[in-house]
């Protein structure tokens, strides 16, 4: 047996025997899960929607099926790099063409929760992030880096999007702590527990919309809406994110799930 | 979840609930044609083109010279010359509803007629007739004091009309500036409880004038175009609702080729017509087991006639005025009032495009009330949807070039 | 207007009826079996010998006259149908003289009969007219009891007659079914239990109100030479008039067509209203044989709440009027009634009463009156007969 498929026995035994466990980083996606919110002007984001073909019934009576309809960018949700402006020339920048050995990359996690709960305006910055690696170590190449908010745990409460008069209000990084995790730390992409990868009020910025900015211009991801990142290590989990495979599109809704080493507390 | 509901002694659930029923509702071609005026609010009467003898009961043909008849308005005016209190009766909706007046009525446009009687009136007394649609949505001549109290002190005048007062309320994305000054309407009529849907992703704090504040308003999430927050926000009003008024649209200027907007076109249609559809079908057995159910849909006068310039827009009204018919008809057996309320541009942010006359969205609401006072199943609200109807009532090929020539 | 031509030639007999039920699973058509059945076993015709056929039914759906003879095995040179209800009878017995004296018919059958099923009466309301249905029944549904309340309304306000006033007819009425064993309503029936019974439609109460049921009456137009062969006493036709949607500007129904043509009657008859021994008229509600008796000469038009009060309708009294109790007291047979007038008349004259006898009757006065089409009767008819000597 070479290396490799040791390692892939060992990783199936670990999930067999429970001592890797699977997270499940999705929300379930509803009709009532919200989607972004753009002002009146641009074209909206359809929420996801159900309607019943059959359910046992004149329609089909031994099946039940719906069907489905949603914007790309709805729910638990991939941005590939041709979602920006800035990305649109990236090769390999839609859904489809995202290459497989991008589906799993491990992660770091990130946890902003208390600067969250203290200022729903909370901005990463990289001097934050600088603070943070002191403190935990330097942020491995080619991870997902994962922001943790606790933000998942306000999903059903109005206080998820979180509109106020001046639009919606959830923390986020700046320009520079972006430029810092692409370039400086070669991050696979961004995952955030909130609605977008940029804070709520980051189209203000004098630097508008970061993270989407810089993520997509230089070919790296967002995932969004995820949840239970508090369940996760700080290093050594694996993420499992693999997008619809749509033709041309730029974004999709998937099941993210972690690999974690150890068996459920 | 009964919050803003006025107290009603509770139901015995075991008590079978009372089934409705509607007058006899067979009729002639010529009185289709006068309940096709009554529901217009036109008080009409045959008139002969050769000789102008007016005739009723509807003939095919003047009884005085065998000239050719029309429609026409005529004086509502009238003396009472019999009288009688019909106190049985063969027929399941009159069962329910006796003792019931009626009587014999010289009008002063000419013929007699059996009319329902206000219950004020009496014999030798003069009267103000009044075309009203009757609960099976046929027209029906009842005569009214010329002047006195409030018609609705009469039972069986509330019978042809929707009384607002004390009544229970769903207005549909409730916090548009139309649908606003429909919750205020509502409010300032008596409404028992006004349901003010919000389609919004969240219920953003109210200001102080808010008309969803008032007492006896509640908001409740409601977004038509999802067929399960449909039936969740039926199932949670907490007991049955009277009224709803579906203020829901979706409008962008946009044309069939040039500048279509196809995504805006699409929620046109999801919103106006499946959102229709998703509505009525939740609605429908609520209104259908009320005494005084009604269904009013705001429309766009460009259901009639489309507006090249908003495409989409009215292509979504039509469609949606045709479901209107088809669910009136539906909804006739159950004696639900399926209410249509054109107007013209409305003085709002989709309309700032459009040039004066614009309607301002109280008076569309104020127009609401009215159709609902009156028992309408058409309103025009402001001239720009009056003088369209008026038009194509008269001549639609005609009108049709018109709007769009 | 040109004069009527005398009934020369023709004569009426006959007169069979067949016993009223309140409610019948029968049909229409087997109760107009029976009368056949019943003139046959009155006379010994057999079917072959009828070859003149009228017929009236509101409850022979979807038959008419014609489907009515193939299903009763007749082979007429004549047929009629008559859709007038009330007017039925006086109607057939105009056009059957006619039909006998010009030699078109020997021998006219003149038939109406009605089922009652439990729901028949509801279900022929529905259907009546087209300006019931527009412009009457969405009205209340009252059906023909609201209709007559509004013309009685109007009639006792102009003519100054009380309840009391149309009482004295409707117990009278009910004396003279006491002796008709065929009549549904025979217990007595007293001016106080009349003002006491309950309002159906207001002035009209429970007693100006028929009772509707299923029955048939029939007779014979023949020539006195066919009578005389089969050995049937007859009587003649002195004079008849009919008409249709007179004073059609009157605002509310006051007079019938009768007031029209009533000089013409008794012209033609060549006696006055005072010459008869009994008045059969069609009695829906009380207030239409009051205007019946006005419109007929009985007594002056607007005398008639004191003509009431002076009268005395019973068999044995001044004016003995619908003697078997009239449909107020023996049932309403649908068409039929509209045939009873008839029957009962001749019955009176030719002596072979249901009941009790007009003493020594000799003419009457036969009335019709049919077909609320909107707010009023339509169809009015009269015709004076004589016993032939």
């Amino acid at each position: 047996m070479t290396g490799a498929a040791e390692t892939l026995a060992a990783l199936a035994g670990g999930l067999a025997d429970g001592t890797i466990r699977v997270v499940d980083l999705t929300n379930t996606l509803s009709p009532d899960f919200p989607v972004i919110v753009l002002p009146a002007e641009f074209g909206q984001c359809e929420p996801f929607r159900m309607e019943r073909v059959s359910r046992y019934d004149a329609d089909g009576p031994a099946w039940y099926w719906n069907n489905i309809s949603m914007n790309e960018h709805t729910g638990t949700h991939f941005d590939a790099p041709a979602h920006w402006i800035t990305g649109r020339d990236v090769p390999e920048g839609t859904v489809d063409r995202v290459v497989p050995r991008d589906f799993v990359h491990p992660a770091v996690v990130i946890d902003i929760s208390a600067e969250s709960a203290a200022d729903e305006d909370f901005i990463l910055t990289r001097a934050a992030l600088e603070r943070w690696e002191a403190q935990h170590g330097r942020i491995p190449p080619r991870h997902w880096v994962l922001l943790r908010t606790d933000w998942y745990k306000r999903v059903g409460t109005p206080e998820y999007l979180n509109l106020k008069d001046d639009g919606a209000h959830s923390p986020g990084p700046d320009g520079d702590a972006m430029r810092f995790l692409v370039h400086d730390r070669d991050c696979v992409g961004l995952g955030v527990e909130t609605v977008g990868t940029d804070a709520g009020q980051a189209s203000r910025f004098a630097e508008p919309l970061p993270a989407h900015s810089i993520l997509h211009g230089n070919g790296r991801f967002g995932l969004q809406c995820l949840t239970n990142l508090d369940k996760l290590p700080v290093f050594g989990s694996i993420i499992l994110a693999s997008p619809l495979k749509i033709e041309g599109g730029s974004g999709s809704p998937l099941r993210v799930v972690a690999l974690v080493a150890g068996r459920a507390g | 979840m009964t919050a803003g509901r006025p107290y009603r002694p509770v139901r015995d659930p075991l008590t079978r609930p009372i089934e409705r029923h509607v007058p006899p509702a067979l009729r002639s071609r010529a009185m289709h044609a006068m309940s096709a005026h009554a529901a217009l609010g036109r008080f009409v009467l045959q008139h002969c083109t050769d000789c102008g003898a007016v005739t009723y009961p509807p003939r095919d043909i003047c009884p005085a010279c065998w000239g050719d008849l029309a429609w026409a308005d005529q004086a509502r005016g009238a003396t009472i010359l019999a009288e009688t209190v019909i106190r049985t009766t063969t027929d399941l909706y009159f069962q329910a509803h006796l003792p019931w007046r009626i009587g014999t009525a010289a009008l002063d446009a000419g013929p007699v007629a059996i009319v329902h009687l206000h219950r004020d009136l009496a014999v030798g007394d003069r009267a103000a007739m009044q075309l009203m649609l009757d609960k099976g949505g046929n027209a029906a001549l009842f005569a009214l004091p010329v002047q006195g109290e409030d018609p609705m002190a009469d039972p069986q005048w509330r019978e042809f009309v929707v009384p607002v007062h004390d009544r229970a309320v769903l207005v549909t994305d409730g916090d548009t500036a139309l649908g606003k000054a429909v919750v205020r309407a509502l409010v300032a009529a008596g409404a028992g409880a006004v349901f003010a849907g919000t389609s919004a992703p969240s219920v953003p704090a109210l200001a102080a004038d808010d008309p969803r504040r008032a007492a006896g308003v509640r908001q409740v999430p409601l977004d038509l175009t999802d067929g399960r927050s449909v039936a969740r926000c039926i199932a949670q009003l907490g007991g049955p609702i009277d009224i709803v008024v579906n203020t829901a649209r979706f409008v962008r200027p946009g044309g069939v080729r040039a500048d279509a907007g196809l995504l805006h076109q699409k929620r046109a249609l999801d919103l106006g017509v499946l959102g229709l559809l998703r509505l009525a079908e939740a609605v429908a057995p609520i209104l259908a087991g009320r005494p005084a159910g009604a269904f009013v849909d705001i429309l766009s006068i460009h259901a009639l006639a489309g507006d090249a310039r908003f495409a989409g827009f009215s292509a979504a009204e039509a469609a949606r005025h045709s479901l209107l018919q088809s669910f009136r008809h539906e909804m006739r057996a159950a004696g639900v009032r399926v209410l249509a309320v054109f107007a013209g541009a409305i003085d709002d942010a989709d309309h700032q495009s459009q040039p004066s006359p614009r309607v301002a969205p109280a008076r569309l609401a104020q127009g609401v009330i009215d159709a609902l006072a009156l028992g309408r199943e058409q309103h025009c609200v402001g001239d720009v949807a009056r003088d369209l109807m008026d038009r194509w009532l008269a001549d639609p090929a005609t009108t049709l070039r018109e709007q769009n020539g | 207007m040109r004069a009527s031509v005398p009934y020369d030639g023709v004569v009426v007999c006959a007169p069979v009826t067949v016993p009223y039920q309140r409610f019948s699973d029968r049909s229409a058509h087997w109760w107009a079996g029976k009368a056949m059945r019943a003139l046959a076993d009155a006379t010994g015709l057999r079917p072959g010998d009828v070859d003149g056929f009228c017929f009236a039914s509101f409850t022979s759906v979807p038959d008419s006259a014609v489907g009515m003879i193939q299903h009763l095995g007749l082979a007429p040179r004549w047929l009629d149908h008559l859709p007038t209800g009330g007017a039925s009878g006086i109607m057939a017995l105009r056009r059957a003289a006619r039909a006998v004296q010009c030699g078109d018919a020997e021998i006219v059958a003149c038939v109406a009969a009605d089922t009652n099923h439990i729901d028949s009466f509801r279900q022929g309301l529905a259907g009546f007219s087209r300006f019931s249905r527009d412009a009457v029944y969405p009205y209340g549904f009252g059906g023909p009891n609201a209709t007559f309340a509004l013309i009685t309304d109007a009639y006792m306000r102009r003519n100054g007659v009380t309840r009391e006033d149309f009482g004295r007819l409707c117990v009278a009425q009910r004396r003279n079914a006491q002796s008709n064993p065929c009549a549904l309503q025979r217990r007595p029936l007293t001016l106080d239990a009349y003002l006491a019974a309950r309002p159906i439609a207001d002035p009209v109460h429970l007693y100006d109100c028929v009772m509707p049921c299923a029955g048939a009456e029939a007779f014979l137009v023949t020539t006195p030479e066919v009578a005389a062969r089969y050995g049937l006493p007859v009587a003649r036709v002195l004079a008849t008039i009919e008409r249709h949607n007179a004073f059609a500007g009157d605002p509310v129904q006051w007079r019938g067509g009768w007031a029209m043509d009533v000089d013409a009657l008794w012209q033609g008859a060549g006696i006055a209203p005072g010459d008869v021994d009994t008045v059969q008229v069609y009695d829906d509600y009380p207030v239409i044989v009051a205007m019946q008796l006005e419109d007929l000469g009985f007594c002056g038009k607007g005398e008639i709440g004191a003509f009431l009060r002076a009268t005395r309708f019973e068999i044995d009294g001044d004016l003995p009027l619908n003697t078997n109790g009239g449909q107020l007291s023996a049932g309403q047979a649908g068409a039929a009634g509209g045939f009873q007038n008839v029957t009962e008349g001749l019955r009176q004259v030719l002596g072979c009463p249901l009941g009790a006898q007009v003493p020594e009757a000799r003419r009457a006065l036969l009335s019709g009156f049919g077909l609320v089409n909107y707010d009023r009767g339509v169809c009015t008819g009269a015709a004076v007969i004589e016993r032939a000597a």
